[in-house]
């Protein structure tokens, strides 16, 4: 528990991307097993100790301290769990004791329930240091909050035990923390976990086929075919049948993250064992228009990150899948055949799928690359992203693979925009004013105008001009708030964005998609910026 | 008879000595000023006269440029400060100069602590435990989560991620007065004999902490490094507000750390992008705060400043008599 203790410690106070992934990398080499794989299991949320709540907690406390007290600090501490872990009283007979394997702490947890956790869990308490404390409540209420995605944990197994990612990610969703079988494969040698005959069963999640950039140049549309690149969240839907003959269906995110429980409308309607590529999107018309359309980005994000769905959102927000490739189907690996052939095949499929939560990409047809670029200049209107190539040869490869996938999207939006505030970055910008806050004007600067703000952007310039904005935003300074300064409403940003869509979050009430700092234009005044109502005339909800 | 006490009295910018027309810590320039130590929350320029320890008056030169009007007063001795009042100076343990004033009136003891400590520090005299009827106490760290451990085991932090790092400096934010000097002492009792390099704003505070006999060691100035590569692998120490600032560009790689009590709860460090938080604090911590009125055993228990709204709750739950005094401009948000 020291260890894992001392871990948690360590990230909470670390921000660069790094440096969480070395300390990570390093605990997972020296721990012993399994106290290592819980401790991966509790860092990406995938424990789950029911009879522990926060509640719980505020009441063992209740008991030891004073309740005034006990108000005082958990209002400066800002954080259930830590207040508790400072003020937990030190134990009359503070006689040494071994150190808890986080193993063991795991294993008192599971056993409790609503009626022994208050018993029990004090006995654990007085077995710990504070920073011991803290883990354990963390791990006992769930939410570590230490910045570790489970794309990041993966990451920093591959590195720790010099495996793939690709195949850490393969094998991590089909086992059950500690992951034994993964540590035994990459940390000890072990065979790698495919070889058990049960692990074809589990709806596991299969790495991505990712697409790089199409910066200059063309294709020729004789080794390439096109489809619309849509605006949702990219999928993939796994449904397998146990030997009992129990089907699971899962939907996984981009990150390899399961997302199940957030779209459950999706996991009864694959009829099939499968695995498919494709984007989840909402039913409307914003992309693409009335016939095989889908609503906007910002329909979608309503139900993302949501843990339980309300009938009212399936309701009004139905999601569906657009599919994009299989990878297996009916017991068969497609990944090794060209694309061509998945295709031919994912076609043949699409009778067998309700076409109440399915629906075919549509390929884009053009007789050549310049008629092809003119069809992805209507994508605006359209609004939709741009466009995917795919090699018609091509297997279907974890990763990002060059020459086989494109994205081509359709050139940004721009607009004028005037910087209101400044922040300072993190990590090596933490000396720079490096994230921007920008406004339209909400009608005539001449008579009176204000400036709204309608969005944020920390990229898209050169080191050299962010020493420059960091110069102006010091001299020009008219107000500050702890890390943002408001600054005098002069410079002129050229701001890129996707899209921009109506918010309820934002005074405009204007939200954009992507923007970024384009050009900075030291040499246009202030009130030549653009308005609100340009920038609404552009929403596509 | 005047009631008791009466000579004594709490205005929101100071403590009022009545009979004397003497103020104690006070936030605005006053004729008479009696100042408990440097900082500037308790110090200030322009008053007509400024009674305190040599030391205090020292920093008080240096720091607001203060050269009239200075008294000095020596720990432990009766100074007649006028109308029947006497005022002595005590040791507060807080930093180099800093003083209680022990203040006598009719029969009547009050004392006013400034801010203090009682945990040892190589730079300054001790707290001194003294009974009084009235005990007007500071209370910054005033909350039941706030407990400092020993610093012996926050350098020993520092020394580790020193030493982790030798391709990197590790960067101390420290209170210019008082906590850059501790650090540095306990450093050097530590075995720590290498050249630690100081912002600018140290010098000369440091320089004074010498001649006050409070030996630093080997120290130099960011500015006058040869090179980035001459300060990796070393201690940096800068004023907090210097940590994020374009000052930390001319460093190398650098683990940001800051020394403060504040450093305890981990919303704080994060807030400051601090990566390596040290718990140390020129001020008592919350089983300090209540060991010390404990040991003082006071009729009544004036709190000034600081998480007051806690600390009366204690002495309620303790059965002792308190009140809250609203007194302006004292906050330290950089111990």
């Amino acid at each position: 528990m020291e260890a894992f203790a001392a871990l948690l410690d360590a990230l909470v106070y670390t921000t660069s991307r790094n440096r969480k992934l070395a300390l990570l990398a390093d605990y997972l080499r020296a721990a012993p097993d399994p106290d290592r794989g819980w401790a991966l299991a509790a860092l990406t949320d995938g424990l789950d100790f029911p009879a522990v709540k926060s509640s719980t907690i505020r009441n063992l406390m209740m008991e030891r301290v004073d309740p005034l007290l006990w108000n005082l600090s958990r209002d400066f501490v800002g954080d259930t769990a830590e207040t508790a872990s400072l003020l937990w009283p030190e134990p009359d007979d503070p006689a040494p004791q071994d150190d808890l394997s986080l193993t063991e702490v795991v294993a008192r947890l599971s056993a409790l329930t609503r009626t022994t956790a208050p018993g029990e869990l004090p006995r654990l308490l007085d077995r710990l240091d504070a920073k011991g404390r803290y883990a354990l409540i963390k791990l006992a209420t769930g939410g570590m909050r230490v910045g570790i995605s489970a794309r990041l944990a993966k990451t920093a197994f591959a590195q720790a035990f010099a495996v793939a990612v690709e195949e850490v990610e393969e094998y991590w969703h089909a086992l059950a923390p500690p992951y034994s079988e993964l540590f035994d494969w990459a940390a000890k040698g072990g065979p790698p976990p495919d070889l058990d005959p049960n692990f074809a069963n589990i709806p596991r999640f299969r790495p991505f086929m990712l697409a790089h950039p199409l910066e200059d140049g063309a294709v020729d549309l004789a080794d390439y075919a096109a489809e619309w690149k849509w605006d949702g969240i990219r999928v993939q839907l796994v449904r397998a049948t146990n030997s009992e003959g129990r089907s699971e269906t899962r939907v996984y995110s981009r990150s390899g993250d399961d997302i199940s429980a957030t779209f459950p409308e999706l996991l009864g309607v694959l009829p099939f064992d499968a695995v498919l590529d494709g984007e989840l999107l909402v039913q409307g018309t914003a992309q693409g228009g009335e016939s095989g359309g889908a609503a906007s980005f910002n329909a979608l994000q309503q139900r993302l990150g949501r843990k339980t769905v309300s009938a009212r959102m399936l309701r009004e927000s139905p999601a569906f899948v657009r599919l994009y490739d299989v990878l297996l189907a009916d017991g068969q690996d497609w990944r090794e055949q060209p694309w061509e052939s998945r295709r031919a095949t994912l076609e043949g499929l699409m009778p067998r799928l309700p076409a109440s939560h399915f629906d075919l990409s549509a390929l884009v047809e053009a007789d050549d690359f310049a008629a092809l670029a003119a069809i992805r200049d209507t994508a605006r209107d359209a609004a939709i992203e741009g466009l995917m190539l795919k090699r018609r040869d091509s297997p279907y490869v974890a990763g990002r693979k060059a020459a086989l996938w494109y994205k081509w999207k359709r050139d940004p939006l721009l607009i004028d925009c005037v910087m209101m505030y400044a922040q300072r970055g993190s990590g090596k910008r933490s000396s720079f004013y490096s994230d921007y806050t920008f406004g339209c004007w909400n009608g005539d600067p001449d008579t009176g105008a204000e400036l709204l703000p309608v969005g944020k952007a920390y990229s898209g310039f050169t080191d050299a001009e962010l020493k420059q904005i960091d110069k102006f935003v010091r001299q020009n300074t008219l107000n500050r708030f702890g890390p943002v300064r408001e600054v005098k409403r002069e410079l002129v940003f050229e701001v890129a964005f996707d899209s921009v869509h109506t918010s309820k979050r934002h005074k405009s009430g204007l939200a954009m998609r992507f923007p970024r700092i384009h050009r900075i234009r030291w040499d246009k005044p202030a009130h030549e910026a653009d308005r609100i109502e340009g920038l609404r005339a552009l929403v596509k909800d | 008879m005047t009631a008791p006490f009466s000579w004594i009295r709490p205005e929101p910018w100071g403590i009022h000595i009545v009979p004397a027309d003497v103020w104690v810590d006070p936030s605005r320039a006053v004729p008479r000023a009696l100042v408990t130590h440097g900082h500037a929350d308790h110090a200030r320029g322009g008053h007509g006269t400024s009674i305190a320890t040599p030391a205090t008056l020292a920093i008080m030169e240096l720091r607001y440029n203060t050269r009239e009007g200075a008294v000095p007063a020596e720990y432990g001795e009766n100074i007649a400060i006028g109308g029947g009042v006497t005022a002595t100076f005590l040791p507060a343990g807080h930093v180099l100069g800093s003083a209680q004033v022990l203040l006598e009136h009719a029969g009547e003891r009050v004392i006013i602590t400034g801010d203090y400590k009682r945990a040892p520090d190589p730079t300054c005299a001790p707290f001194a435990v003294t009974p009084c009827d009235i005990f007007i106490t500071e209370a910054t760290f005033g909350l039941p989560v706030f407990t400092h451990p020993p610093i012996a085991e926050e350098i020993a932090k520092l020394l580790s991620a020193r030493a982790a790092n030798p391709d990197a400096c590790v960067l101390v934010g420290a209170y210019a007065l008082g906590k850059a000097q501790r650090v540095i002492a306990e450093l050097r009792a530590a075995g720590h004999t290498d050249t630690i390099w100081l912002h600018g704003a140290m010098e000369a505070m440091c320089r004074l902490y010498e001649d006050h006999g409070v030996p630093l060691g080997d120290l130099k100035l960011v500015s006058d490094a040869p090179s980035k590569d001459a300060m990796r692998g070393h201690i940096i120490i800068a004023p907090p507000s210097a940590l994020n600032d374009r000052w930390s560009r001319r460093l190398p790689d650098a683990i940001t750390a800051m020394a403060s009590g504040w450093m305890r709860v981990r919303g704080r460090a994060r807030q400051r992008g601090v990566e390596l938080p040290l718990v140390i604090s020129d001020h008592a911590d919350w089983h300090e705060l209540t060991r010390t009125i404990a040991e003082v055993n006071p009729q009544e228990t004036w709190i000034t400043h600081g998480r007051e709204e806690a600390l009366l709750r204690w002495c309620a739950l303790s059965q002792r008599r308190a009140r809250a005094l609203a007194l302006v401009g004292y906050e330290d948000e950089d111990d």
